[in-house]
């Protein structure tokens, strides 16, 4: 709600402003720049580097402009001449204490000091610290601290991550990591928010890349998770120099060490830059180690109208050999919207069958299967920022501290702001100590837990019966199937109390919001999609779903695994879920495509695995996946595919199902093309191209055309 | 044969950074036994790892972090902000005793450094000797303190008597190990079946009964003038209507920080008739609708804390009628949770960082509730008061102010003491009537008319009646009413030099005027000539930019100086 409008005076005019609006972003709004250090717009305002300061009529000493609100008839001066002198006064002290040259290009003290003229400070500095260079991304130049608790912000209110403190007092206050640690030896999980957040070049990426400029700035998302960053790469020469959050709406400028750190990986030197080509006579068996250094025993250099060429034609021959469905494709759920999409057209038309998979089937297709089922949508139902608006938030089976990094910090955020955060999960994470309820209970013991939480809902009559009514059906069928799993009996089988179990049902139910957020360890099972069915089953009985802060959120791995999977990167559909069984969606495909299609769904990738070991399926084409290397059973697949007559592989490294490849085409990494992924919130999002690819490798689009 | 790979990195065992030892968290949880593990409650934690084991060793702080489901960094900061902590991150823990002499203005000028120098290597390397600020004992200077057990007038024999005697708790009436002042130390105090017997808690049990409407006895507290004798002197009535006016629940905290040098008055009345100010706090909750009182004692006063736990449990026993949760918490050594903002951050287990105003604490307090905050001596005057009628306070006084004041008289005239006299009173006529003069071969030249931020005035000016407000025209403040008295044995120089330095040290490090000011100051101070302009220009900025009332009044003596005392700096 916006706080009530006033009228107040600013350096002598009257303005107007809100009861709810800082006197900084009032007088900046009013094209009026007040000098600021521990003041950065989203953070908390903290008041304390005091080079804010302006003059209230009536009032003994000056204020902090970024902590006051302006109240009706207020009289505030920024620029009186008492003002002044306490804003140069107290950058001169801050000027002092640091190094005459700084570590950044962008030091805000600095710029305050040139735009206020203050000149060489008249005071002795202090006994400054020494160099902390112990992280391998961040230095740590407290010499260059002014003490101003943005790093503490940025890691303990915005991150969470609850590492950096500020510790002894007075003079000798000093920023520290956990117990003034070394930074590289403290629980610092290198988020680089600190970084991000420091204004004087304190905390600054390692190897003092922070002081070079970049000739360019690229606006992109992040490649990593499917929570889907928005990031800027700073690129000089053709390198990223380093990478700093931008404000996307998935992550307020935030991102952990993959997205900022983890881009050292595209100019590695074994990027694949010429397309390769088996020797002839070197076999293919599943006993092998890659050895990238040494890809001549296997492979030689090719053109790329040689290796195109050849690619296609053991393709087509295969095809017309052994048939439409002796030819499969993996794609990935790290490629692009459009690759998916023109992959699984390849497939359907070009190949001729259905026989199209990617990696979500060993992720969420459990939980997709079970969304489908139970609520015709085979993704989340909200973003999980909704998490904010919420009173509970059930994460079950997902450890978002590790794995959504990101996504994790506005889960903690809610918590710290007294919502309920109720973590289920045989295996402690993190995200425990944030949890008002932690239930460890019994691996594989999901359904138990979650069907005795539905045995509280039915009984102690928490359902709501509108809700159940008018949107959903078969609810008396649950009714009954529940019956038999009282928290009491149940207890002993999932190792939580019954006391427990009913509290947060009750919690769940009763909440004006409730969430659920899950990962791998719900839908990873044998009976997976079970699981994710008592989830949905959970939020339907108790209308936790269609209203602000509630609502089902499976957490999406790969950044495009939600992408891949709407673009039809799956045998059973075509995009957008269009059943392949379904007689009309496959008519509008063939009028769409011009051709006609395989009306039975293909092979999902555990199938084609089992396929290619009997010997149906011949032929494949595997972009961007590794399933020698991230299938269940490794050497089952790497059996599989050493069987195939003909395999191409599109990738960036040679990797262990390009060992085993007839061809190997050289693609594009992510920061080196332009594309859409969409994230787990189902957003979808553009990566723009900032580096040129290595050598003669293509980007993925152009190979698969 | 397949090559062999570059091998890989060994994975660490355990996540990165320090991890729970198991050794570690038994002792914890043996210790904090069924404690709650509120994060409000680290600092009474703290202490008890520090009492049990000497030392916060990082292994146990850890331990309690995970404990308390903290962050480490949050353990470590409050741990590392607070004097009485003694951290060990990696080695051997300090020795056994340690005495700390204080070496505060009153102190400095009793010869503390004469005892910092002699007493290391007479008492050894089995006995850490370290620089203490104020211990509120400034009547008895040189104060030092052995463990727990302080020693007025200290020496070096008295001092080396007390750590042979492996004597380190403040001693009680009826202790068999020898202290050279037990009396002073110790004096006795009205119990609570004493003062019972004398008819306390009558009046709170009465208004409690309905004797009165809190309208009423709030007209009555605005009526006598009563102001807050911390030293920021806000009338008390107000405050009560004010934080009466907030919604439920309100909370009390009690301010007994007593850290200004030169101040002692709290512990005076404390030591002797504790139930006044409780029976105080409890008229005040009655009247203004407070569910819980918190009293907030400093470290340094471990007889009180003594007595108080004894006296609160006897009112607890048997209460005179079902009164209000009352919650003792303990400092750790810090000057700056005397600010009232800052006690309440302390109160909830953080550091002593002062809140930015608004929200005042009546609105916003502790635990984000409207909170009356009081210094313990403003309510020790309640009850008699209330009993005697408003008319009695406002009828004392003198040159024109009205009301009593507690002077804490410390320095070169003869009685320092706690001196009990008219709100107005000049120094002139404190030093004649209630000191019996000058020390002997000392003539007045100047003094400190509020302790160290109140600044430092010449004898020339020993005509200005002492109260609130009346100095503020000379660029002083009565604040505590700690009035230190300075001779030609003294220099004003010498005195800001002490003032500044204790400043600087007791500054906690938020914001920049303060934590970076003061240590320039005091810089520019040690010099021979002052650089005059720079350190006014200085002085100004800390005065209007600083958060708290620390930063401000830090100039104060400095500033003085240069007004005042100009023959010294030339």
């Amino acid at each position: 709600m916006k706080g009530a409008a006033v009228t107040f005076t600013l350096n002598g005019a009257a303005v107007s402003g809100r009861a709810d609006e800082s006197l900084i972003d009032a007088a900046a709004r009013h094209g009026i720049e007040v000098p600021h250090l521990c003041y950065k717009k989203g953070m908390r305002p903290d008041g304390n580097c005091r080079t804010c300061m302006v003059e209230i009529k009536g009032e003994r000493v000056l204020a902090p402009s970024c902590c006051r609100y302006p109240t009706e008839g207020m009289e505030v001066t920024t620029n009186s001449t008492r003002a002044v002198a306490s804003q140069k006064m107290v950058l001169e002290l801050l000027l002092s204490d640091v190094p005459e040259t700084s570590y950044t290009l962008n030091s805000e003290l600095d710029l305050w000091a040139k735009r206020l003229s203050v000149g060489k400070p008249r005071f002795a500095s202090r006994h400054q610290p020494v160099q902390d260079i112990s992280h391998p991304a961040i230095a740590v130049n407290l010499d260059a601290c002014i003490q101003c608790g943005r790093c503490v912000r940025a890691c303990r209110e915005e991150q969470v991550n609850d590492v950096i403190g500020y510790a002894f007092r007075g003079s000798d206050s000093k920023i520290v990591f956990d117990f003034d640690d070394p930074m590289g030896e403290s629980t610092c999980v290198a988020c680089g928010e600190c970084v991000q957040a420091c204004p004087t070049g304190a905390l600054m990426p390692a190897r003092e890349v922070g002081k070079i400029v970049a000739d360019k700035q690229v606006e992109s998302v992040c490649p990593y998770c499917g929570v889907g960053c928005q990031l800027t790469y700073h690129v000089k020469a053709n390198q990223i120099l380093f990478v700093q959050g931008k404000n996307g709406p998935a992550n307020s400028s935030r991102l952990c060490v993959k997205g900022r750190y983890g881009f050292d990986y595209v100019q590695h030197k074994h990027r694949l830059t010429r397309p390769l080509m088996r020797k002839p006579g070197v076999a293919k068996h599943k006993d092998f180690i890659v050895d990238p250094d040494n890809w001549s025993d296997v492979f030689r250099e090719a053109t790329w109208e040689e290796a195109l060429a050849f690619a296609a034609d053991g393709l087509r021959t295969t095809r017309d050999t052994c048939g439409k469905r002796s030819l499969a494709g993996f794609g990935s759920a790290k490629g692009t919207n459009e690759e998916a999409y023109l992959f699984q057209k390849l497939v359907r038309t070009g190949f001729g069958s259905n026989n199209v998979d990617h990696c979500t089937r060993l992720c969420h297709a459990s939980s997709v299967a079970a969304l489908m089922e139970g609520i015709n949508s085979g993704a989340v139902s909200n973003p999980v920022r909704d998490v904010a608006r919420a009173e509970v938030i059930f994460v079950i089976g997902a450890n978002p501290t590790v794995n959504h990094p990101v996504a994790a910090t506005f889960m903690k955020n809610a918590a710290r702001n007294g919502v309920k955060l109720i973590v289920a999960d045989p295996r402690r994470s993190d995200l425990a100590r944030h949890a008002t309820h932690y239930l460890q209970f019994n691996p594989d013991t999901d359904v138990a837990l979650l069907n005795a939480m539905l045995h509280v809902i039915v009984e102690e009559g928490l359902v709501d019966d509108e809700f159940v009514r008018d949107r959903t059906s078969g609810y008396d069928a649950l009714a009954e199937n529940v019956k038999a799993f009282s928290p009491e009996a149940m207890a002993p089988i999932c190792g939580i109390d019954a006391a427990t179990i009913r509290e947060v049902s009750r919690l769940y139910a009763t909440s004006k919001g409730s969430m659920i957020m899950w990962g791998m360890g719900i839908s990873q099972h044998i009976h997976g999609t079970d699981n994710a069915r008592c989830l949905i089953a959970l939020a339907l009985s108790t209308g936790q779903i269609g209203k602000p802060g509630s609502g089902l959120h499976p957490l999406r791995g790969q950044n495009n695994v939600q992408g891949a999977s709407d673009s039809g990167l799956i045998p059973m559909f075509y995009p957008d879920y269009q059943r392949v069984a379904a007689p009309a969606a496959r008519e509008r495909f063939e009028t769409l495509w011009g051709t006609t299609l395989d009306p039975d769904p293909g092979l999902t990738v555990v199938e084609i695995m089992n396929a290619a070991k009997k010997r149906q399926i011949r032929g494949m084409y595997v972009m961007g996946e590794n399933p020698a290397m991230s299938d269940p059973d490794v050497d089952h697949a790497r059996e599989a595919l050493a069987m195939l007559d003909h395999l191409v592989v599109q990738d960036i490294f040679l990797t262990e199902t390009a060992y085993l490849a007839d061809v190997v085409l050289p693609a594009t990494a992510w920061p080196e093309k332009d594309g859409t992924v969409t994230n787990t919130d189902r957003m979808v999002q553009l990566g723009r191209k900032a580096l040129q690819a290595p050598g003669d490798a293509r980007p993925d689009l152009w190979i698969i055309n | 044969m397949p090559k062999t790979k570059k091998a890989l990195k060994r994975a660490r065992s355990t996540p990165k950074g320090r991890q729970v030892d198991p050794q570690a968290l038994e002792d914890i949880q043996k210790l904090l036994e069924s404690a709650p593990r509120r994060r409000d409650l680290l600092i009474e934690h703290l202490h008890k790892i520090q009492d049990r084991f000497g030392c916060l060793s990082a292994p146990h702080l850890v331990a309690l972090a995970a404990e308390m489901k903290m962050a480490m960094a949050e353990v470590y900061e409050v741990a590392t902000f607070y004097h009485h902590f003694d951290v060990v991150k990696d080695g051997d823990a300090p020795p056994a005793i340690t005495v700390r002499v204080c070496d505060s203005i009153a102190c400095e000028m009793a010869g503390s450094h004469q005892l910092l120098h002699q007493l290391p290597d007479l008492l050894g390397p089995g006995v850490r000797v370290l620089h203490a600020p104020c211990v509120g004992r400034c009547d008895t200077a040189p104060v030092a303190v052995v463990g727990q057990n302080p020693v007025p007038h200290a020496n070096v024999e008295k001092v080396a008597a007390l750590v042979h005697a492996n004597a380190l708790k403040h001693p009680r009436r009826d202790s068999t190990t020898p202290h050279p002042h037990l009396d002073v130390v110790t004096p006795g105090h009205i119990d609570y079946a004493s003062y019972r017997a004398q008819g306390g808690y009558e009046l709170a049990r009465s208004l409690d009964g309905g004797a009165k409407t809190r309208d009423e006895i709030v007209a009555a507290m605005e009526d006598s003038g009563l102001r807050g004798l911390g030293g920021a002197g806000f009338p008390a009535g107000r405050k009560w209507k004010t934080v009466a006016a907030g919604p439920a629940p309100r909370l009390m905290a009690i301010n007994i920080d007593e850290g200004e040098p030169g101040t002692f008055k709290d512990r005076y009345y404390l030591e002797r008739d504790p139930h006044r100010f409780l029976e105080g706090a409890l008229i005040a909750a009655w009247a203004v609708g407070i569910d819980e009182i918190y009293i907030y004692l400093r470290d340094e006063y471990h007889g009180c804390r003594e007595i108080l736990e004894t006296e609160i449990a006897a009112l607890r026993a048997n209460p005179p009628y079902a009164i209000p949760a009352m919650h003792l918490r303990r400092g750790a050594g810090a000057y700056i949770c005397g600010e009232e903002s800052a006690m309440i951050e302390s109160i909830e287990g953080k550091r002593g960082e002062p809140r930015l105003r608004p929200p005042y604490v009546a609105q916003v307090g502790l635990f984000g509730r409207p909170t009356l905050e009081h210094n313990m001596e403003t309510l020790h005057w309640v009850r008699e008061i209330l009993e005697k009628g408003p008319g009695w306070f406002a009828g004392h006084g003198r040159h024109g102010r009205k009301g009593l004041r507690s002077f804490s008289v410390v320095g070169r005239a003869k009685k320092n003491n706690v001196h009990l006299a008219p709100a107005g009173i000049t120094v002139a006529e404190l030093i004649d009537e209630y000191c019996g003069g000058m020390l002997d071969g000392h003539v007045f030249y100047g003094y400190l008319p509020g302790g160290a931020s109140g600044g430092i005035l010449p004898a020339s000016m020993s005509d200005i009646p002492l109260d609130f407000d009346t100095l503020n025209q000379y660029g002083c403040f009565i604040g505590s009413a700690a009035i230190v008295i300075l001779s030609n044995h003294d220099t004003a120089t010498q005195t800001a030099r002490n003032l500044m330095k204790f400043f600087s040290a007791e500054s906690c490090g938020q914001c920049t005027p303060c934590r970076v000011g003061t240590a320039k100051a005091l810089t520019l101070m040690t010099q021979t000539s002052w650089d005059q302009p720079l350190l006014k220009e200085l002085s100004q900025a800390m005065v209007d930019a600083s958060i708290c009332g620390l930063g401000q009044a830090a100039p104060n003596p400095a500033l003085s100086v240069m007004k005042y005392f100009p023959q010294e700096i030339k």
